[in-house]
């Protein structure tokens, strides 16, 4: 080790690796998996979730994390998402396709993606 | 992509109750589930709830399953990282207040264990992979040691250290940065930074944890040590018995090596250090900080008379430093976050926070970080959770061996180093046991007495001779042959060899008989003058009863005496069928197995 830089680049990239464990995150995505989740693909919206947020570097800010059975089986996949001090957002019949659009705008820009959100879609 | 974390607690408490197969069924489970890419499975240090192992958490929902079996894990896979459903049945919800909680909304810093917590010394363990250098270093590790090298003079290191109050964690309280200044200035070819990291007190394990769980945090703090005294070599002296402790510090130090954090040059500074270990057979005495030298050098570990002073003539006749592990894993945080920060925890003249392990009959056995100045109440009836099976609190043992008891009327005292030493107590390491109303004091002096004449080398007469006779004339009490001038014998004896004896072993040897005959003396008046043990506890003032009238004869306890020492009687109770039976006082060895086997409550023992 010659440099502080050289350790902080160390850090930085392990920042995100160990932050799922810290628990300080603003932003909660929490997506059901619930067998009628499961079964109409959670999984790799909830996989595409975690690679989108970590891209974005806001691995330290969001925790992607997996809940139970919502209660609304039809719209499934659901994803809610948490701020503090916010109104929860749900979004309903999700994709991975969506996931992206979400990350950008919402977790990052802060823009609520208004035509993926559950009330829309009804 | 990782999406959660399964840590799995590998300390040594839940190492010894299976975490090891427990991780390897997880890692088979997750394979089978298809999990193996989205989640990773990290092998930490200690939690600290020892009682309630293994012990698992799983984040990023934060959720801490106790007491799990391999059974359970395929369950937490398929239900709760597969579905996304917290196995309710398995969380760890003591919150420790009445009103309901939802089960799966309680994070670990919400209960009633760790709220009261404030963890410096224990922050990463239980929360990174101590063989990882990679994730110390996310956070902060080596950071510390960084911005010494780089931006600090030796001088304001040690003048960061002495403002922040930090005093040794080993037993003594010596303030940590005056013992810096001391040894900085003496000239030599080589100094060292010895850390002691022998831990003795019978039920102490709170080093153990910090090397198990954080090797790191040692391996800067000491490199710290170092830059400021003027030190290029370090030697870690820790016991043998600890395999997984001395196995992490080896991949720590080997990892620092391969980063350069330990060797030439660190940071491009010109400051050069390098570690080693030497390990211990387990003497109580090594742990005496001259012994510690001698036996690093090779020789048998013998204490030898300061001055001079390890700060002048320490490690093979060099100026040396020498702290507890627990001191130097404070050092890289009161740099990283000021001598301020350190000194606004704690009480006037203890800064910071101890870690004690929690043991004895108490319910949540393990280890715990406070602040200094918490009460004794707190620890145990908060964060201990109290004393099992509705018993009464009797008294706390602090110190171990050197130290001495804090009864239940003092159970308001705030733990810190001067307010303990005011009662006849002391600090020590931070070994906690908790002795409720079936603790005979005299035995509880008798037990670590015994201990301190095994470890006792030998050196010095007072207390190798002086403690074995103390320890007669305590067997004498206990095995009510006593007198009532024996016991002024005892006290005058103490004081004898807590004035006259080399090292501390035997300077502190006498505490725990000492503080028992403060707080206890009727205790020892019983067993003296009426030839009883209040607690029945001591085997030779007890006598076993049968109740013939409660008897129904059954003969279950005939059954179970391993003496033949029970036998039938003539004599029918009214209302009962068959003759009850009665103990041979002369047979009678006092086991106790007559009383398990009794329903009848018919059995006592007085
Ligand atoms: C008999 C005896 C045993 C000791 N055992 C230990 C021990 O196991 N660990 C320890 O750190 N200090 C132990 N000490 C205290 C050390 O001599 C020394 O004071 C301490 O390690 C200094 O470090 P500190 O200033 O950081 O507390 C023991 C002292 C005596 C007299």
């Amino acid at each position: 080790m010659k440099s502080l830089a050289e350790l902080q680049a160390i850090k930085e990239k392990m920042k995100g690796k160990v932050a799922l464990r810290e628990g300080s995150n603003d932003i909660r995505v929490v997506v059901g998996m619930a067998t009628c989740g499961i079964a109409v693909g959670a999984r790799p919206v909830l996989n595409k979730f975690v690679e989108e947020v970590d891209k974005a570097g806001l691995a330290g800010r969001v925790v992607v994390s997996q809940t139970g059975c919502i209660g609304v089986c039809q719209y499934e996949p659901i994803v809610e998402v948490y701020e503090a001090g916010k109104e929860k957002v749900t979004y309903a019949k999700m994709t991975a396709d969506k996931v992206e659009k979400i990350v950008e705008e919402h977790l990052k820009g802060g823009k609520v993606v208004s035509e993926y959100v559950l009330a829309d879609i009804k | 992509m990782i999406r959660a974390h399964i840590l799995v607690c590998g300390g040594t408490g839940c190492t010894s109750s299976g975490s090891v197969s427990i991780q390897q069924k997880f890692a088979e489970s997750l394979e089978k589930n298809g999990l193996a890419e989205e989640v990773k499975i990290v092998q930490t240090g200690c939690f600290g709830l020892c009682a309630l192992g293994p012990v698992v958490i799983v984040h990023p929902d934060g959720t801490f399953y106790s007491r799990v079996e391999i059974d359970d894990v395929d369950e937490i896979v398929t239900e709760h990282l597969l579905k996304g459903r917290v196995v309710e049945r398995l969380v760890y919800s003591d919150t420790g207040s009445d009103e309901e909680v939802d089960v799966k909304n309680v994070a670990l810093s919400d209960t009633a264990f760790y709220k009261t917590q404030n963890r410096v010394v224990l922050r990463n363990c239980g929360v990174i992979n101590p063989e990882s250098i990679d994730e110390y270093i996310a956070m902060d590790g080596y950071a510390a040691l960084g911005k010494v090298l780089t931006e600090m003079k030796p001088e304001d290191v040690i003048q960061c250290i002495t403002d922040s109050g930090l005093r040794g964690r080993g037993g003594g309280g010596f303030p940590t940065g005056r013992k810096w200044a001391l040894t900085a200035p003496n000239q030599a070819d080589q100094k060292y930074v010895v850390c002691n990291a022998d831990e003795g007190d019978p039920g102490a394990f709170m080093d153990r944890s910090v090397l198990e769980g954080d090797p790191h945090c040692l391996v800067e703090a000491m490199a710290i040590a170092g830059y400021a005294i003027g030190a290029t070599e370090g030697y870690v002296y820790v016991r043998a018995e600890y395999p997984i402790a001395v196995a992490r510090l080896q991949i720590a130090i080997d990892q620092a090596r391969e980063y350069g954090l330990l060797g030439k040059n660190i940071f491009g500074s010109g400051f050069d250090f390098d570690l080693h270990i030497r390990l211990g057979a387990g003497a109580f005495v090594c742990g005496e900080e001259t012994a510690l030298m001698t036996s690093i050098e090779g020789n048998r570990g013998e204490p030898r008379p300061r001055p001079p002073y390890p700060a002048v003539k320490g490690l093979f006749g060099k100026p040396t430093v020498e702290n507890n592990v627990e001191t130097f894993a404070n050092v890289p945080q009161i740099i990283l976050r000021g001598a301020e920060w350190f000194a606004s925890m704690g009480t006037e003249k203890s800064k910071g926070t101890k870690v004690f392990a929690l043991g004895g009959k108490i319910k949540n056995t393990g280890l715990v970080e406070i602040p200094m100045g918490t009460t004794l109440r707190e620890i145990i009836e908060d964060i201990g959770g109290g004393i099992p099976n509705g018993k009464k609190f009797k008294a706390a043992q602090t110190g171990g061996p050197s130290g001495g008891c804090i009864p239940a009327s003092l159970m308001d005292t705030e733990v810190d180093y001067d307010n303990l030493i005011a009662i006849g107590c002391m600090m020590g390491s931070g070994g906690l046991i908790v002795m409720d109303e079936d603790n005979c004091m005299v035995d509880m002096a008798k037990f670590f007495l015994e201990f301190t004449v095994d470890e006792s080398c030998g050196k010095c007469t007072p207390c190798r001779v002086g403690t074995k006779r103390l320890l007669e004339m305590l067997d004498k009490i206990t095995s009510g042959k006593g007198t009532l001038e024996d016991i002024d014998r005892i006290e005058e004896l103490c004081n004898y060899i807590k004035a006259n004896s080399l090292c501390g072993l035997g300077q502190t040897a006498p505490n725990p008989v000492l503080s028992t005959l403060n707080f206890f003396r009727d205790e020892y008046i019983s067993h003296v003058v009426d030839k009883k043990c209040p607690a029945g506890v001591c085997k030779d003032l007890l006598t076993f009863t049968i109740d013939k009238d409660k008897c129904i004869g059954c003969g279950m306890c005939a059954r179970n005496c391993p003496a033949d020492a029970i036998i039938k009687t003539d004599y029918v109770a009214p209302g009962h069928k068959l003759p009850s039976y009665e103990i041979l006082a002369d047979k009678c060895v006092k086991c106790g197995a007559c009383i398990g086997s009794c329903k009848f409550k018919a059995i006592s023992k007085k």
